[in-house]
């Protein structure tokens, strides 16, 4: 095709977005880095250059650690569970039988729904003499402290977490199991495989780039979860639930300790990064070609 | 047919449980919220009907707490994002999908990048910025919307999404519209939109829904009690009324009201499966 366009045609219409992505991307990103190697504590106003030094004492502090693993276990629990059950799910909303709408719409719900208000919902439900509570007595277990005891907390998290996304992976996994050729499910039941067996020989291999992608954009947003801890636990009881965008914000915004913030956050962009970068190279190549 | 039977009525039982599971949490809310002073909200064992069923909660904290405001300011700030958002990105994808033009590779890797890091990770930043731009509500509430709407008014996964629905609209009628002395600017605004409108359909209510939940950042910049948006209003909840949570639940209820209308208005765009890329992580 002859152009018929002029040559500076395709920037102008980059600009828009150009503009805005330098000014709440590009400059916030060098400036989280540079605030990193800068030492704010004796002039809030005079920084010093200190090079990595942040870095050090960030992974020589004790805080830092439990942080770190706070983060990990939060990672450990809502991953493996968000990518199971809502492949469940899906496979059993995937037939054709009556009322699968309104069931896909109630089991999508949570998803619409304000985190804030899951978060307070599932406090009340925590409560010391709470619902939740009561069920574990009826079946002869000891009432918990769901968000006071250290313990627990962190699960407590992971479970707001866990409801409020097992809808949306669900609708992920339903347009992958959509893509699997029906002829292969016959062939199965002829050899006699029950439903169990029937989809971990067919479904599962045939959806396994989508099993993983799910892997990953969990793994990404249970790293960066933030929401459900600030409604319910602040990062306690005894820092116990206490992950690292939870700790980048009170290190910024309640402590005014930039650099330890800054160097944090440098910490979670890398591992993010590594996430994205296998997710991008390996499940969403096709979105994502020239 | 008994083993078909089964099957079917296995599933239902499971996917009951499932719904049933999913709605408890805001059932038990209503519950809660519906049950009057004299009545004890721990009572053991918990019961769900309300022995004196009353709208007094709803009442008293919609009298308390400025829910139509809060209401006002979410639709401001979801609505302006949307609109930047559709503008924006279709703008961008425009060149990347139809134009060649010096520089295309490392712009379409810059901001695939965006995708990559973390908004959390360097909103210390956006927030220095936003106040060196005067852009919060110190400033007036103009400036305070400002604040909430511009580091969301584009993003990469709307630029990307936007890109593949033009390069699914056949290449001829531009050529056509070209020939008949149609500008650039035209092209895109008369042919590429109106094919694309689903794509824009699907980009809107996905912004919307992610700028309505959006509390992280409302929570950050905002100190003017007035232009608390409802994530940032319905947290305050719990400072406000500390023990009493027939209010706290009453208050989030009335906080969910207007997303249940639209999510059920436009149920289409989330259960039909074909938008998953359009959702945010």
């Amino acid at each position: 095709m002859n152009t018929f366009y002029k040559k500076y045609i395709p920037y102008l219409f980059l600009l828009p977005a150009a503009v805005m992505l330098t000014v709440f991307f590009f400059i916030p990103f060098f400036q989280t880095v540079i605030l990193s190697l800068k030492d704010f504590s004796s002039d809030i106003y005079n920084p010093v250059f200190v090079g990595f030094d942040n870095y050090k004492i960030l992974l020589h502090s004790k805080e830092f650690y439990e942080v770190l693993f706070n983060t990990f276990l939060f990672l450990i629990m809502a991953v493996p569970t968000l990518t199971i059950i809502p492949l469940i799910v899906a496979i059993f909303i995937n037939q054709k039988i009556k009322g699968i709408t309104i069931y896909k719409l109630l089991i999508y719900l949570p998803v619409i729904v304000s985190i804030v208000v899951v978060a307070i919902a599932f406090k009340w439900m925590y409560a010391q003499e709470g619902i939740l509570n009561y069920v574990l007595e009826l079946f002869n277990f000891k009432p918990i402290g769901w968000l006071t005891d250290t313990q627990f907390a962190m699960l407590s998290v992971a479970l707001v977490t866990i409801y409020k996304g097992i809808g949306y992976y669900m609708m992920i996994y339903l347009s992958a199991l959509i893509g699997v050729p029906k002829d292969l499910y016959e062939a199965s039941e002829t050899d006699g495989a029950n439903e169990f067996y029937k989809h971990l020989n067919v479904t599962i291999p045939h959806i396994m780039p989508t099993i993983f992608l799910v892997v990953t954009i969990s793994s990404i947003s249970a790293l960066k979860v933030f929401a459900e801890i600030y409604v319910m636990t602040k990062g306690g009881p005894l820092n116990s639930t206490k992950t690292i965008v939870y700790y980048i914000y009170e290190k910024a915004f309640e402590n005014l300790d930039l650099s330890y913030s800054s160097a944090a956050s440098v910490i979670l962009l890398i591992v993010i990064l590594i996430f994205s970068v296998i997710n991008i190279t390996f499940f969403e190549n096709k979105r994502y070609k020239l | 047919m008994i083993r078909k039977f089964i099957k079917g009525f296995t599933s239902h039982i499971f996917l009951i449980f499932m719904s049933f599971l999913s709605l408890f949490p805001f059932l038990w809310l209503i519950s809660t919220a519906l049950k009057g002073t004299n009545e004890n909200i721990f009572e053991y064992p918990p019961y769900f009907i309300p022995k004196q069923l009353t709208f007094d909660n709803f009442i008293g904290v919609w009298h308390k707490i400025p829910f139509l405001l809060y209401f006002l300011n979410s639709f401001i700030v979801a609505a302006f994002t949307v609109i930047l958002n559709l503008i924006l990105s279709s703008l961008a994808a425009y060149p990347l999908a139809r134009m060649n033009f010096k520089g295309k590779n490392l712009i379409f890797t810059l901001i695939l990048v965006t995708i990559m890091i973390p908004f959390q990770a360097i909103m210390l930043p956006i927030y220095l910025i936003i106040l060196k731009l005067h852009l919060s509500d110190a400033y007036g509430i103009t400036m305070g919307y400002l604040g909430l709407i511009l580091p969301f008014a584009v993003n990469a996964f709307g630029i990307f999404l936007m890109r593949q629905a033009f390069l699914s609209v056949p290449k001829e009628m531009e050529e056509a519209a070209f020939i008949d002395g149609c500008s650039v600017f035209n092209i895109w605004r008369t042919i590429l939109l109106p094919m694309t409108s689903p794509t824009l359909a699907v980009l809107a209510i996905f912004t919307f829904i992610g700028s309505w939940g959006e509390f992280l950042w409302p929570s950050i910049v905002l100190t003017n009690k007035n232009l608390y948006t409802l994530p940032v209003g319905v947290n305050d909840l719990q400072g406000m009324f500390s023990a009493n949570w027939r209010y706290i639940a009453a208050g989030s209820i009335i906080s969910i009201i207007p997303i249940i209308i639209f999510f059920i208005c436009m149920q289409k765009y989330f259960i039909s499966g074909q938008n998953e890329g359009a959702v945010k992580g």
